[in-house]
């Protein structure tokens, strides 16, 4: 589970341009469900989704997470609830490779190097075995239905396919938690669909879903067990159940 | 001023770790000023990340002070020609009066980066940064005995003038210079042999209870530095004499030549290193039940200990088999 | 194998493959690194060879030399103080030495004129060493004409070249008969140019020479162990003045480092933005820089290096020809005796592997610290 308490982040705190991307936002994703967090450009959707994904720590508030596997590198147990606000870099990131995979926008991929590198990329600085690494790259490729483009250049790829494999990134290190920031926002409706289709395998498979997206398709699909609706920083009232 | 590029090259790299120290240090300071873990601020982000700034600085300066220990003396080695009476490397280092200070330096230096980076692993395995105040607390002191350090290798190279003809005279009425390494050559043999292998003996038993029971750290990182000490003090009283199978030769450099199978790598690698390990199991004892290090901590300093007397156990091998096999015999 | 390696080798693999990628600007960094390198090993590996070959030549030379001083300058010595210098103790041959510069109109040249006593020497005959048949194109069987103080030529023929082993110092050499020198600069009688001393024992020479300078005030006794040293330090400046212009050199290229380090172009930034984002730590991007930078550094140390000593030992320091010809008209063709210090090889990683990584070390921290949820945003 991660529970988010009265969390705020702040932009250039004490000058002129102080910005609250993120204000008092109390919200609890539960394991195992699609939560969609809905809301204009702008109103920190981003923000927020950067908070809970261990990419940033927030200027005020708590977030802690339980039963994610976590625990094992404080030494405790590996569901034990850990509170991430204040954590060092190192110790984030920890969380972050083993907990979390992530699926941009801009499908963020590395150019210049092949597909089938993308893929394994996370996971280089976790000290897998290489062979090892290409082979469950190899079989998420396959998953995914692009392992015959394992060896191509990520720029020559389609929209659609470049998506597939950034979800085949996000999953190399086995994350229990899925996180998509606008993930439709490149594709056609056909593809979204897909897109969605792809969203049921993951909750099938046990994985908690966090989606931030202001499409249609995606925050009316009947697979969401949460819509979370954000404006201006703070959660639009009576958006949770 | 000597115009050696191993001069050049020493104060070159000496003026940038200086100068990476220093500024090392002012973070430091502001770290010690400003830090509180529990702020999202942006200033204690941006402070975070200079931590990183300055571990990867400190140890570069700590490759670089064990680097140009060894290049300081070659250096000297190499420059001994130009000076009368100079035969090695411990004659161009007595040519002033900050040769050898400036030895000791380099040496307390090394110490000092190297159990920094000691405690700023520990450090780093730490959830909540529990070490950081000792640990930049630490570094503040190292600042000035690096800035010592620069003044001190300027003032020695800049106060080396080769003894070369002159218009008047050759140069060969300088006379000897009185010595100041002197006083450790002159230790009396037999309880200096006492002494060495009594620390030594003492060290290796302390580390090996340590090292089982997690226990006495403390007399072990005294110890350590002690057995460091006066192993430096018998290697140029009498160890060397074994070595050189000579009975006046007590240059502790002259051991890294290869006339002598270079066997002074070796002997400091093993000295320099058990005592740097054997010292930082004491350095990171204070903080052993800090919450986040209570396991780091005991497992780190076990590591250490096995490390330091391992390499102090080899150095025995070393010295010991040098003092039996050596047809050299020191008269009582 | 531990993760902590394979760690290690994954990144390693994943820098070498970026190194590729960006080739253009890594292979002008690295021409750029290599050639600077270059011209430092050159200069430190030539005067290192320069100074072996001095101390090559002050093998022969005498263990103490006598001078004689006449207001503070060099003038011949009174034969009949040899006899008084034989008598003190410790003393085991004194030898009158005659020889000088001569100053060639012709070639321009400056010849050392050394009075041999060599017996096969032929009167009126020279053996010259190889720079000086060069320069005043003769071989075995031609004549040299010398003018003599009076300024008429007086012909030597010559009767032997040295061998070019030692040409670096043999170069200048014209050796000829005691009397030819005598009478050619129609030198004082019962003069030599100086005194050359032996002892016994090398361990007194010291006290002879002080016994010297107390028994004949006007010498200026010089030792062998102190030319050495005078060559040593000259030579040691010289390169140290050399090295110091060449230090601006290094600093422009820190600065070309630098520059290519801090100006990240947008597509590095935006890598580095990804590889956070995705899970790489601040210390793991920090280990791909350093692996980058040890991998250009290493790469251009050991060509820089290698070419140098190439350059020295093998094409006779061809391309500083120009330069180190002012030195001298009678530049020798000399082949250096190759030899590999190794302390002159740590020096040299030093001396250019240290300035990169001092420039290179912010900058690659500012682009590891890139903060992970940029990539979220770009
Ligand atoms: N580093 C930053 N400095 C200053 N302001 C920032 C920063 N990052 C984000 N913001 C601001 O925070 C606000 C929220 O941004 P965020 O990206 O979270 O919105 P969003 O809901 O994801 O919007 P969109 O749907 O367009 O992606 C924006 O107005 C943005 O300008
Ligand atoms: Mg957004």
């Amino acid at each position: 589970m991660i529970e988010v308490i009265e969390v705020s982040k702040s932009f250039n705190v004490g000058k002129v341009n102080q910005f609250d991307a993120v204000s008092r936002v109390s919200c609890r994703i539960m394991p195992g469900e699609l939560t969609i967090l809905k809301g204009p450009s702008g109103s920190g959707k981003t923000t927020l989704m950067t908070l809970i994904g261990c990419m940033a720590r927030p200027s005020s508030g708590r977030i802690v997470l339980s039963g994610i596997g976590a625990g094992s590198l404080f030494g405790q147990d590996p569901d034990a609830a850990i509170e991430i606000t204040s954590l060092p870099e190192r110790f984030l990131t920890g969380i972050r490779r083993s907990a979390f995979g992530f699926i941009f926008q801009q499908f963020n991929l590395v150019r210049g190097i092949s597909v089938l590198e993308n893929v394994m990329l996370p996971a280089y600085p976790t000290g897998v075995n290489h062979k090892v690494l290409r082979e469950r790259a190899l079989t998420l490729l396959e998953t995914f239905n692009i392992a015959r483009h394992a060896q191509a250049q990520v720029g020559l790829l389609s929209g659609g396919e470049m998506q597939r494999v950034a979800i085949a990134r996000a999953l190399i290190n086995d994350p229990s938690v899925i996180i998509a920031d606008e993930p439709t926002a490149h594709l056609d409706s056909r593809l979204s669909r897909e897109f969605m289709a792809l969203v049921e395998g993951f909750k099938k498979g046990g994985k908690t879903v966090l989606i931030a997206s202001h499409d249609p398709i995606v925050y009316d699909s009947s697979l969401a067990d949460q819509v979370v609706e954000m404006r201006d920083g703070a959660l639009v009232d009576g958006s949770l159940p | 001023m000597i115009m050696h590029p191993g001069v050049l090259a020493l104060i070159t790299g000496s003026l940038l770790t200086s100068a990476m120290i220093l500024y090392a240090g002012w973070y430091g300071v502001r770290i010690l000023r400003n830090w509180d873990l529990s702020s999202g601020s942006e200033l204690q982000l941006a402070l975070e990340k200079r931590t990183y700034l300055i571990s990867t600085l400190l140890s570069y300066a700590l490759g670089f002070e064990l680097v140009s220990l060894f290049l300081f003396v070659f250096t000297a080695d190499r420059l001994h020609l130009l000076f009368s009476g100079a035969m090695c490397a411990a004659g161009t280092l007595n040519a002033n009066g900050f040769g050898y200070p400036l030895l000791i330096l380099k040496l307390v230096n090394f110490l000092f980066a190297g159990i920094w980076l000691i405690v700023n692993h520990a450090d780093n395995q730490g959830y909540d940064y529990p070490l950081i105040r000792f640990k930049y607390l630490l570094l503040v002191p190292l600042v000035p005995w690096s800035l010592l350090e620069f003044s001190y290798l300027f003032a020695y190279f800049s106060g080396l003038h080769a003894d070369v003809i002159t218009s008047c005279c050759g140069s060969l009425f300088s006379l000897e210079r009185p010595g100041i390494a002197g006083d450790l050559v002159s230790l009396p043999v037999k309880p200096m042999r006492l002494a060495f292998f009594g620390t030594l003996g003492a060290t290796l038993a302390s580390g090996l209870f340590s090292w089982r029971s997690g226990k006495g750290f403390y007399p072990f990182s005294i110890l350590s530095l002690a057995t460091l000490l006066v192993s430096l003090a018998s290697l140029v009283s009498f160890l060397c004499l074994y070595i050189y199978q000579l009975p006046s030769h007590h240059c502790p450099f002259c051991i890294l030549q290869g006339e002598y199978h270079y066997l002074g790598y070796p002997i400091y690698a093993t000295l320099l290193g058990g005592g740097l390990a054997g010292m930082g199991t004491g350095f990171l004892h204070p903080w052993r039940r800090r919450g986040s290090l209570q396991l780091v901590i005991p497992k780190l300093q076990r590591r250490l200990a096995g490390v330091a007397i391992s390499l102090f156990a080899l150095f025995l091998v070393i010295a010991a088999y040098q003092m039996v096999f050596s047809p050299f015999r020191l008269g009582e | 194998m531990t993760p902590s390696l394979q760690r290690h080798l994954n990144i390693l693999d994943f820098a070498l493959s970026s190194l590729w990628r960006r080739k253009g600007k890594n292979l002008s960094l690295l021409a750029v690194y290599t050639l600077i390198i270059f011209i430092i090993a050159s200069i430190v590996f030539f005067t290192q060879a320069l100074k072996r070959e001095a101390g090559l030549v002050l093998q022969d030379a005498p263990d103490l030399v006598v001078q004689r001083m006449v207001a503070g300058r060099h003038d011949p010595i009174p034969v009949s103080y040899a006899t008084a210098i034989a008598a003190i103790r410790g003393v085991s041959e004194v030898t009158p030495r005659y020889w000088g510069y001569y100053y060639d109109p012709v070639t321009g040249a400056n010849f050392t004129l050394v009075a041999a006593d060599d017996p096969q020497l032929k009167p009126e005959a020279i053996a010259i060493g190889s720079g000086v048949a060069r320069t005043s194109r003769i071989s075995i069987g031609d004549f040299l004409p010398l003018k003599d103080l009076k300024g008429s030529p007086v012909l030597f023929s010559v009767q032997k070249i040295f061998p070019s082993a030692s040409e670096l110092v043999a170069a200048d050499l014209i050796q000829l008969r005691q009397e030819d020198f005598l009478r050619l600069f129609d030198f004082p009688s019962g003069r030599a140019t100086d005194l050359a001393v032996s002892a016994g024992n090398p361990a007194e020479l010291e006290t002879i020479a002080a016994k010297i300078v107390h028994d004949f005030p006007d010498t200026r006794p010089i030792l062998k162990s102190e030319m050495l040293r005078t060559y040593d330090s000259v030579f040691d400046w010289r390169s140290g003045l050399v090295l110091v212009v060449l230090a601006v050199a290094v600093l422009s290229f820190i600065i070309f480092a630098w520059d290519k380090a801090t100006g990240l172009s947008a597509e590095e930034k935006k890598e580095i933005g990804i590889l956070k984002s995705i899970g790489w730590e601040t210390t793991d991007v920090l280990l791909l820089k350093s692996f980058e930078g040890i991998v250009i550094s290493l790469s251009a140390f050991l060509a820089g290096v290698s070419l140098g000593y190439l350059h020295v030992f093998f094409f006779s320091v061809s391309l500083f020809e120009h330069a180190l010809k002012g030195w001298s008209v009678l530049y020798p063709e000399f082949k250096l005796t190759p030899v590999i210090d190794p302390y002159l090889i740590c020096l040299l990683f030093l001396l250019s592997v240290g300035p990169y990584i001092a420039a290179t070390v912010v900058p690659s921290w500012l682009a590891a610290t890139v903060d992970p949820d940029a990539a979220m945003r770009s």
